[in-house]
């Protein structure tokens, strides 16, 4: 009521701003989708899971986009609403009682896995010319899903291991970690698919 | 190869452009006196490769226009 003369035209030139900055970040975030998707796909088992993933990544990422800090790794913080989503549904997933893989039990079959296939792997540089395409998808998502995380956001999505550490809210000596044991997993796997 | 434990820790770092400058040439002088590991670094390197131009699959047809269909702004003719 008091505000009228010169508040009017300071906030039509406020709300102009926040427009066009909203537009931008629009434009921004979806110049990334290819990239976000490459990561998503592999994140979960099926080209749908994906595209439904990356949907509701978006969804959320427009709703909130007062959050994100311009400036700041745009793709790390759409990464990051795609595996808070992706988690919830696993969350979801794991409570039917005949699918509850323990996180002892991955451990376990990653151990067993490495010390069976892992080392002579290392001995063999010719592998990676004989597998199919096929093949390392399968050897891929043969990781159980906290290691293969790790990997995909490094090796497919191409961030750092303090954008992985920010994006999977883990520390980064687990990032490592994970990453290592996650590699060997995923060589192990690729020996048996050369092998078969 | 058990000289190479904490070589295998330097390595994954080196290939992932992780290390500290201090750290690439304690990497490079052991990888260019040890066989054992030049050989994992060269397998390990086309590893990598191999994974991120494999397994990284495009966005399919359809998409794209789906996710401008969430935007808020209006800015985009598509709906969906």
């Amino acid at each position: 009521m008091g505000e009228s003369g010169t508040a009017e035209p300071d906030g039509a030139r406020r709300v102009a701003t926040e427009a066009r900055d909203r537009v931008r970040f629009e434009e921004e975030a979806l110049a990334l989708a290819d990239q976000v998707y490459r990561v998503a796909r592999r994140f979960v088992a099926t080209r749908e899971e994906a595209e439904d993933l990356v949907q509701d990544t978006y969804a959320r990422a427009f709703r909130s986009w007062q959050s994100y800090t311009p400036g700041t790794n745009l793709r790390a913080w759409l990464l990051r609403i795609l595996t808070n989503l992706n988690t919830d549904r696993g969350r979801k997933i794991q409570r039917r009682p005949d699918e509850t893989p323990l996180e002892e039990s991955d451990y376990y079959l990653a151990n067993r896995m490495v010390a069976s296939a892992g080392e002579q792997v290392l001995d063999q540089e010719r592998v990676v010319e004989r597998l199919s395409q096929d093949s390392i998808v399968t050897a891929l998502s043969a990781v159980p899903h906290d290691f293969r995380d790790v990997v995909v956001l490094v090796d497919i999505g191409d961030f750092s291991y303090a954008d992985a550490a920010q994006i999977l809210d883990i520390p980064l000596g687990t990032v490592m970690s994970r990453l290592h044991r996650g590699r060997r997993l995923l060589k192990a796997n690729l020996a048996e698919e050369a092998v078969s | 190869m058990s000289d190479c434990d904490k070589c295998e820790e330097l390595l994954q770092g080196y290939l992932d452009r992780e290390l500290s400058d201090a750290e690439v040439v304690v990497a490079e002088s052991h990888l260019n006196g040890c066989d054992y590991c030049r050989r994992r670094y060269r397998f390990e390197a086309s590893l990598r490769v191999y994974v991120r131009t494999t397994a990284a699959e495009r966005m399919p047809p359809g998409l794209a226009a789906k996710l401008a269909g969430l935007r808020t702004t209006g800015a985009s003719p598509l709906g969906s």
